[in-house]
């Protein structure tokens, strides 16, 4: 069946609305969230309506059909990843994901393969989004050790001539974004992996904005743990994915401690529930985690082969129009090798708020500022930049509909 | 269109030929201001003769409605007492938190009605009020300064 955008944006009834004045919704800013298609709201209300009940708990039948549902959900993403079942841990979101990682190495105790000291090294890279920058900025101070990272070039790619000494024997973690929230860039991972795990070092891969674009396959990736917000692939918000080796979950000590996460508990102390259950404390965001389960199914049954290459066809389309207006300046690369849909530029002396607000006044809804992440913005010199992400519901229609108001932006603040 | 109360003319000429929009050498107060959420920044300067308010100058980066904004504050301020001053910055405060009611007092605001479109517009209205809220630290830290 050939992809058909007209006829996916119609499974997403937001879609449908106008904005300011009757103008039709152009929806770019998928790269901060995506919008949610009728099967995921349905799903996420239908638990409710339904099936509501506390997972893993109750001797009923509501109790029953509830875990169904749930452990339903986590088989989907485990598929959805080419991961075992196990190794999928429900959190709230994508920072989250991080920030439990990153805290639970810093529980681990000597002797512990994630322990951490002075001495050691954690290596980050230049374009991380906050999420995965500042927890292991903390996680560093907190430990005593390096923070190091790698730069980003004029061409918006990572520097990897240092490789050998950005990451060298001392190195415990390697954090890195597979595609930059930014500058749309796509991370060669193959390179780092083999690097860090020469070294005996884990890398953390941040996947929020490849997982819902592309095919994504964990064990090809050869990483070690994985994060991804539900909310950015077509799913509820509330609900993300952390996933980690096997063996590795086994030693990674558990973050959040309560209910659901234990085997053992006495007065004084307790044990830990294997995988996943050992990082997922308290009463899960259930509903939402079914109605990412529905998320991914959607996104299966399109295919993320064909959504893939419906965005890199989208992304050459707009690439080439925005190369035509003057004063405009793209962030990142100019091709779509190794790159995503995450579009990034400036234009002029044209600030990107103003920019925005122009856009928005014709139903475009971009996004501006510095992405969350301020360190990358400044690197590149620029205060701020104005970001169009692309999606499986865009159109050329839409692009088009960007460029002119792009033009007619220029033409208003140039008066 | 519905834009154009947004950006009048008056913060379009503001934003390209802004207002005291060089630090000045001495001061009593200095102060830096960011707006996390878009990165917009602020130094601005304040000194003050007693009671006067003496200068205000600035520098900084921002959107237009940003730098209109603090262009128009130094603009009204300057020779003002403080606490005047005090009372053209919460009765535009008051204005930014309108949400669209209200067309500012011109015998107390000035230029600065021309912002009340920025009410209507609730991602905008920290934009607008960046350089009120420096003004607002710079003078209380200026002023605990004469002891």
């Amino acid at each position: 069946m050939a992809f058909d955008a007209h006829a996916i944006a119609k499974d997403f009834p937001i879609l449908d609305r106008t904005i300011r004045d009757g103008k039709r919704l152009i929806y770019l800013d998928s790269g901060a969230t995506s919008q949610k298609p009728n099967v995921v709201i349905d799903a996420e209300s239908n638990f409710y309506r339904f099936s509501n009940s506390a997972v893993h708990r109750g001797a009923h039948q509501l109790a029953e059909e509830a875990t169904d549902a749930y452990e339903g959900a986590r088989s989907i993403v485990a598929k959805f990843l080419n991961a075992e079942v196990d190794e999928i841990i429900f959190t709230k979101g994508a920072t989250e994901s991080l920030n439990l990682v990153a805290y639970a190495m810093g529980n681990a105790a000597p002797g512990n393969r994630f322990h951490l000291k002075a001495g050691d090294s954690i290596v980050v890279t230049e374009m991380e989004h906050h999420a995965n920058l500042i927890p292991w900025q903390q996680l560093a101070a907190r430990t005593g050790a390096t923070l190091k990272w790698f730069s980003v070039t004029d061409e918006g790619r990572l520097d990897l001539s240092q490789i050998n000494t950005v990451i060298d024997e001392r190195t415990k973690v390697v954090a890195l974004t597979h595609q930059s929230n930014v500058l749309g860039t796509i991370n060669p991972l193959e390179e780092i992996t083999s690097r860090a795990h020469e070294v005996g070092a884990v890398v953390v891969l941040d996947a929020c904005q490849s997982v819902p674009h592309m095919p994504t396959d964990v064990k090809a990736l050869n990483i070690d743990f994985l994060a991804f917000s539900g909310h950015k692939a077509v799913g509820p918000t509330g609900i993300g994915i952390f996933w980690g080796r096997a063996e590795l979950l086994a030693e990674l000590p558990p973050f959040l401690t309560g209910g659901s996460m234990i085997e053992n508990v006495t007065m004084t102390s307790a044990t830990w529930a294997p995988a996943p259950r050992k990082f997922e404390a308290g009463v899960p965001n259930m509903a939402q985690a079914v109605g990412l389960g529905a998320a991914l199914t959607y996104l299966t049954s399109i295919g993320m082969e064909n959504i893939y290459r419906h965005e890199t066809e989208l992304t050459a389309y707009l690439l080439a129009g925005l190369a035509d207006i003057s004063d405009l300046r793209v962030v990142g690369p100019t091709t779509t090798d190794n790159r995503g849909g995450a579009v990034s530029f400036t234009l002029g002396d044209i600030h990107p708020h103003d920019l925005g607000q122009y856009l928005d006044s014709q139903g475009i809804a971009v996004r501006t500022g510095h992405h969350c992440a301020w360190p990358l913005t400044r690197k590149l010199g620029v205060p701020a930049t104005t970001r169009a992400s692309l999606y499986l519901y865009n159109t050329t229609e839409d692009l088009d509909a960007l460029i002119t108001g792009v033009q007619g932006a220029q033409k208003y603040f140039g008066r | 269109m519905q834009l154009d109360n947004l950006y009048q003319e008056v913060i379009l000429d503001h934003y390209k030929n802004p207002q005291h929009k060089k630090l000045s050498a001495s001061y009593d107060a200095q102060v830096h201001h960011v707006n996390p959420s878009c990165g917009d920044e602020i130094t601005l300067n304040v000194t003050l003769d007693g009671n006067l308010v003496k200068d205000v100058s600035w520098d900084g980066v921002g959107c237009s409605i940003s730098q209109a904004s603090v262009s128009i504050l130094t603009d009204l301020l300057i020779g003002k007492d403080l606490t005047q001053a005090q009372e053209i910055a919460d009765s535009f405060m008051h204005l930014m938190q309108s949400k669209g009611t209200e067309k500012g007092d011109e015998e107390i605001l000035e230029d600065a009605v021309a912002l009340a479109g920025v009410s209507q517009y609730p991602a905008r209205i920290k934009c607008a009020l960046l350089g009120w809220m420096a003004f607002k630290d710079a003078s209380v830290q200026a002023l605990a300064k004469q002891g």
